[in-house]
Parts: structure tokens; C-alpha cells; sequence
């Protein structure tokens, strides 16, 4: 048994000799460029420039960190990049006509996928990368989520404005929430109690608990100075211990800082244009920001809440997903 | 069972039914109604293009089947009863039989015949929603209390551009209208932008151009010779305005003036509430979904024709009520607003009843901008900056 010092130790030479030796790997989908840009968490440099398909926009890493999966939405596919070699091993056809953005379960054996332009979500068995079934939503399905447990999938529907909630046995829609106008993503918070669901024109934030279905709060932004139709809520991350919640607040160029117990929004953290999604470092210390127009990724210190530095990354940066050090 | 009729009683709380099949039976019926007459439409500029004649109702078609989206979650289906009165037609016969099942009407009608419809006795009620006309009196000395308008007007058109004018230093404005009341109104309406947004008409012209046998062999060559005839000689200046709604000359005024100029107005630069070149905001999906579904591209008289439908489907899905009287005051009040892929919530100006939009800036295959342009700056809305707002307003009939 090697002692704990020890370890220290050793892993404090190791990162004297390679600093990114304990680097995570941001994994950022962008938009216009048909491509994803990996980066160094620690040196902040660009590791790799992915070909993918036709406008990557969903993006997410698998519960085993193996693969990050893109939808590439105008070619009508998800592609599928293995995670060490940093290219795109295979796509999945199967997902349906333009994907937009996906979930994949805890367990990781199910893919849940938005398609845009068919009303449906399409269901997907990881492994075969054949799809299951469809369920059919709202018009314009764009943000999905599966709860800690697995058991329930939100999707949230653009045009219809609703949350809808899709048992994950059954496959069936079991509640549908209407919302404010073009709700975008849906996050479960850690514990599973609620589902946060962004409306971007309506500018608010519905917090839905998740047993009655009924929604609890409806969160809306200001910032002094700042137009109110520039506040539209897009992404949504919640810190590790689940008392934070960071919501993008796109064309007002911040990020909002939401006290998770309390529904209160604490503070403005100014960022790049347009913030789309976010991201959290698995250790929780950092959060990353795609800024659409800015071409950039805003990295924010999560203990202080300031904005630390930006990475030029390509063009129109959408999603980002994180592989930690350890895997 | 029980529990589940309880909830169809109820379409505006949350439906949880741990029942397989989530959509309960209708609960609400909403018929709309969509009117218009087979106007003259000018002939495509080319016979290559083929002539739509179904604008504005694939629109509002599309339009219907978004609404029946969210209706069939929350038990409110929606039906379009549609009514084109023919060119010789008796459009208030036609109205009357649409308001005898509906009192939500959209108009694609022209301004005569929207004043016609609307003034009728049945039309008392009714929600009209002008999805056609850019006529600045149906929003100033002609308003009316049944009338909304998701068309922008004259004014907010030549106001989008006048920003964009003044933000690019283009202040000299050479003006060229035809002689149709709809090119005198938008000629009017640019002049008064120009004044606003300090502009200067350089000088003004009016010309009336048949172009003939442009199809034919050498056809061109006429087009060629007479528009540097007609633009000859004009004073200094940074920009030709156009106002030819017929399309009788304005796209044969690029590369053929005396002076080089650009083009703005009916022609050129358009200011539009929709082009089929818009992508932002997500507008690609709605260009995506029209064209799968109509195998065209979608054209602004669609868009409003949409769009107008949609405001009904909002007013229906949030408003909690049953009625045109609690739809018309949900539509008026602060909690309304309607998406229609412009960045933000819009809606209705209270002394008008002009649906407040940024107004497109689109070239013929590119979009340029999106006015309000940064800097015109207004107390309670940035969009009310383009056309006529309150303090001017000549329309008597508020709310």
C-alpha cells in the first residue's frame, strides 16, 4: 500500500514533466465549420481540429468517456468520435433527419435525439446504433435530458413551446408543460428533483418539479443598461455540489449565476457574443462557455464566478462536452 | 378515467395521465378564418420563374398545423376555413359567410377590401388580422378597432431602411417611384423617412416603363438603352430609392442607371418582414418546413399569413379562454407575445394594433441587416423606432 503522500508525489513530478499530463479535453462542436475543436483544458490550446458532418451542433460524451457524440445535423447523422484517437469512428444514420442535439442515459445503452424539421424523438440503442422508436412531440424538438435515475427523457419543443416528459420504459409521452416561447435546453438538477427548461424568446427559465409536473418558478433575467430582449436564456449547467446554477443568456453577451435552492438570480458574468451552451470541468472547478459570434470559449474560475480567459476555437462554436483526466 | 376527464376540462393547466396515450380528445375547437381575392399579381420578372398563385394561404396553412401541434397536447384543435373570393368576386358576401363560423379572421386583402370586410355588422367582434396590406391609413385615419396587422406598414419599411442609411452615411437619396397609389404611399413614406433619419431626395421621378418585350431575342436591349434615358443627369447622390410595387422596372434600374449606384426600396435592398434568404434566429427550420411540405420557397405574404395564424394559436394555447372578446384583450395585454423567428418576443403597438418586428434588410440572395439598426434608441421598444409611434399616430381608436 503506497501511502498518500506518495501519490502526491509522484503525480506532482508527473505534472512537472508534462503539464497537460492531468489535462481533461474540451470537445466543442462548431456550427459553421463542420468541425470539432478539441482542446487542453490546462494549457488551453488546441489539441486537434475534427472533421464531423454537416452542421455539428449536439454534443456529448458518453458515461464511459469513450466516444463524444455530435449530431451532424444537415447531413442527417450522428457521428461518433472515439475519444483517445480523436477522429470520428463511425456515424449513426439511424438517428433520424436532422438531429440537433442528444442525450445519452447513465447507463449508457440509449441515445435519445432531437430531430429538428419531424416533430419526433428518436430512441437509439447505443450499441447497434439502430434506432428503437420514435416518439413523436412538439414542432422544432430541440433540448433533451434524462434524469439521474434514467427513468424519465425531457424534450423540449421550439415552436410548441413545452416540456415534454417521456417515460424511458414505455417509451410514451406522460406530461407535456407548456412553457414561455422557444424553450431550448432541459437539465434535471443533480438530485432530480426539478427540470430546468430555458425559453429563449419568452426570456425565462421554468423551474418544473419533476413528481407533480407542475412548475414551481419561473426564473426571469435583468441587468441594468441592458435591453430586456437581449436576456434569452439558452444553456443551463448546475455546479457539482448542485447549489449553483449557470444559465447563458446568449445576445446579452452573459452568463447568469442562479442560487439552486433559492431560485435567485445572484449575479452577471460578462462572457464572449452570444453564449450558447455550457459545460462543467468534471472536477467542478471550471465552466466553460461557447460564444457563437465570438468565435471563442470563455473559461470561468467557478469559486470566484470570473471569467478567466478565452479560447479562439471555430467558427460558430455550439456544444461542448468534457473527457476527464482519468479515463 | 375519472381523473383524466377532470383534466380536459382544464387544456390551459399541465395533462399528466399515467395513461399511455397522453392526448386527450379535443376539448376546444378553433376554427380560422383565411380571406383573400384572386388580385393581379405582376408577372414573374422572368418566364423562367413560375407564378405562385398561392401565397399567403400555404402560409397560413403551415400556420395551422404548427397551432394543432401544441393543441393536440392540450386538447384544442384548430381548423382553416378558407375563402378566395374571385377577382370580380363580392368579397363582403364572402366575408359574411366566414364570420357566420368564425370571428377570427386572417385577411390577405388589399386596403379597400379589408375596410369593406371590416366595417361589415358581423365583423363587429372579430378579430381581422391584416396579413397583406402595408397601407399607413389602415394604421393611422382608418384604423380600426377589429383590425390588427402583422404586415408592416409603409413606413416601417422605409424607416428600416432610412437606419440603415444613416448608419452607412448614405444621406443623398435620388428617388424613383411608379405611379400606382402603392408607389406613391411607399414614395411618401420613404420621404418621410429620409427626413427622419436625415436623409436628403435629391430629387424625385417618376417613371412609367412597360419593358415590353423583354423576353423576347435582343429584348434586352431596350431595357438597356431606356433606363440610363430615364436616370440621366441626376443630381449627387449615394443611393437610387425605389417605388415600383408592380415590377414594372425597378430590377432593371442595378448595373443600368446613368450614375452607378445601388438600389434600395421595392427593388435592391428590400425591407421585408420575411425572404426567402433569411436564415437567423432559427428561420432556417420555418424556410425548411415550408419548402418540405409546399415545394416552394416561403415568400413574405406566406410569413404573415403565418404568422397571423400563429398570433391565434398563442392567444388560444395561453390565454385560458374561449372567446374572441378574452382572446382580443390576452392579444392587447403585457403577457402576450408571439415568436416568429426574429430574436425576440413580439407584439401588438396599443394605438394601432402594428405588430412591433425588426424589419429584414434582404438582397436578393443574401441578407444584408436587420433594422432596428444599433444606436436609434426609443424609451420602451427599440422596434418602435421604424414607423408611426404614438405622439404621431392618426389613429383615434386605441387598445
Amino acid at each position: 500500500m503506497l501511502k498518500a503522500s506518495t501519490w502526491i508525489i509522484a503525480a506532482s513530478l508527473l505534472f512537472l514533466v508534462s503539464p497537460s499530463a492531468f489535462a481533461d479535453k474540451l470537445f466543442v462542436s462548431n456550427e459553421r465549420d463542420n468541425t470539432v475543436t478539441v482542446i487542453d483544458s490546462e494549457t488551453l490550446k488546441i489539441v486537434k481540429t475534427i472533421p464531423t458532418g454537416k452542421r455539428p451542433r449536439g454534443i456529448v460524451i458518453t458515461p464511459d468517456y469513450k466516444e463524444v457524440i455530435v449530431c451532424a445535423g444537415d447531413d442527417d447523422r450522428l457521428d461518433v468520435i472515439d475519444a483517445e484517437k480523436l477522429e470520428v469512428t463511425k456515424s449513426f444514420p439511424a438517428s433520424g433527419p436532422d438531429p440537433e442535439l442528444l442525450a445519452v442515459n447513465h447507463k449508457g445503452d440509449r441515445i435519445y435525439v432531437a430531430n429538428e424539421d419531424d416533430s419526433l424523438v428518436t430512441v437509439m440503442d447505443r450499441a447497434t446504433g439502430q434506432a428503437i422508436t420514435e416518439v413523436p412531440v412538439g414542432v422544432e424538438p430541440e433540448g433533451m435530458a434524462v434524469s439521474p435515475d434514467d427513468s424519465i427523457v425531457v424534450d423540449t419543443s421550439e415552436q410548441t413551446s413545452m416540456a415534454h416528459f417521456i417515460d424511458a420504459k414505455s417509451n410514451k409521452v406522460i406530461a407535456n408543460i407548456l412553457v414561455d416561447t422557444r424553450p431550448r435546453e432541459a437539465r434535471f438538477t443533480n438530485d432530480g428533483k426539478e427540470v430546468w427548461v430555458s425559453a429563449e424568446v419568452g426570456g425565462t427559465v421554468a423551474i418544473i418539479d419533476t413528481k407533480t409536473f407542475e412548475i414551481k418558478k419561473k426564473l426571469s433575467f435583468d441587468v441594468p443598461g441592458v435591453r430586456p430582449e437581449l436576456m434569452q436564456p439558452i444553456g443551463i449547467r448546475f455546479t457539482l455540489d448542485g447549489k449553483i446554477a449557470f444559465v447563458a443568456l446568449g445576445p446579452s453577451n452573459r452568463v447568469a449565476v442562479v442560487d439552486a435552492g433559492t431560485h435567485e438570480v445572484k449575479s452577471y458574468i460578462l462572457v464572449g457574443q452570444r453564449p450558447w451552451h455550457l459545460a462543467l470541468k468534471p472536477d467542478g472547478t471550471k465552466l466553460y462557455v461557447a460564444n457563437g459570434m465570438t468565435n471563442d470559449v470563455t473559461v470561468i474560475d467557478v469559486a470566484s464566478l470570473k471569467a478567466e480567459k478565452s479560447v479562439p476555437v471555430g467558427r460558430l462554436p455550439w456544444g461542448i462536452a468534457v473527457k476527464p483526466d482519468d479515463h | 378515467m375519472r381523473i383524466r376527464r377532470l383534466l380536459w376540462l382544464s387544456p390551459f393547466a399541465f395533462i399528466a395521465t399515467a395513461a399511455a396515450n397522453p392526448a386527450p380528445p379535443p376539448a376546444l375547437n378553433v376554427e380560422i378564418g383565411y380571406l383573400s381575392r384572386d388580385y393581379s399579381e405582376p408577372l414573374p420578372i422572368s418566364l423562367v420563374e413560375p407564378a405562385v398563385t398561392d401565397e399567403g394561404l400555404q402560409g397560413a396553412r403551415i400556420g395551422i398545423s404548427d397551432n394543432l401541434a401544441t393543441g393536440r397536447f392540450l386538447g384544442q384543435s384548430y381548423h382553416l376555413v378558407e375563402k378566395i373570393t374571385p377577382r370580380q368576386g363580392d368579397i363582403a358576401a364572402d366575408a359574411r359567410g366566414l364570420l357566420s363560423k368564425t370571428h377570427l379572421i386572417v385577411a390577405s386583402l388589399d386596403a379597400a377590401d379589408l375596410l369593406r370586410i371590416a366595417d361589415l355588422p358581423e365583423a363587429r367582434d372579430a378579430i381581422i388580422i391584416n396579413a397583406r396590406s402595408s397601407n399607413d391609413d389602415l394604421r393611422g385615419k382608418d384604423c380600426r378597432r377589429n383590425v390588427f396587422h402583422v404586415a408592416p406598414s409603409w413606413s416601417m419599411r422605409a424607416d428600416a431602411l432610412g437606419q440603415y442609411m444613416a448608419w452607412k452615411r448614405w444621406t443623398k437619396w435620388f428617388l424613383l417611384r411608379g405611379d400606382t397609389n402603392q408607389d406613391i404611399a411607399y414614395a411618401d413614406a420613404i420621404k418621410r423617412a429620409a427626413k427622419k433619419f436625415g436623409g436628403e431626395i435629391v430629387e424625385q421621378r417618376t417613371i412609367v416603363f412597360d419593358p415590353g418585350n423583354r423576353n423576347s431575342e435582343t429584348g434586352h436591349q431596350q431595357i438597356q438603352t431606356q433606363i440610363p434615358m430615364r436616370t440621366q443627369s441626376p443630381p449627387p447622390h449615394d443611393i437610387v430609392f425605389v417605388a415600383d410595387s408592380e415590377d414594372g422596372f425597378g430590377d432593371y434600374l442595378m448595373w443600368r442607371t446613368s450614375i452607378p449606384k445601388p438600389v434600395a426600396g421595392t427593388q435592391g435592398l428590400q425591407a421585408v418582414a420575411w425572404s426567402p434568404v433569411y436564415e437567423e434566429y432559427g428561420g432556417i427550420q420555418l424556410q425548411t418546413r415550408f419548402r418540405a411540405k409546399i415545394k416552394r420557397p416561403m415568400t413574405e405574404l406566406d410569413y404573415m399569413a403565418w404568422l397571423a395564424a400563429r398570433v391565434f394559436g398563442e392567444a388560444v394555447t395561453r390565454s385560458g379562454k374561449t372567446d374572441a372578446a378574452g382572446w382580443r384583450a390576452y392579444i392587447m395585454s403585457k403577457q402576450f407575445q408571439v415568436a416568429g423567428f426574429k430574436g425576440q418576443g413580439m407584439t401588438f403597438r396599443s394605438w394601432d394594433r402594428q405588430l412591433r418586428q425588426p424589419i429584414i434588410l434582404s438582397g436578393p440572395r443574401t441578407l444584408v441587416s436587420v433594422s432596428p439598426q444599433e444606436g436609434f434608441l426609443h424609451p420602451t421598444y427599440l422596434t418602435d423606432t421604424l414607423g408611426i409611434d404614438e405622439p404621431e399616430t392618426a389613429c383615434k381608436i386605441r387598445g
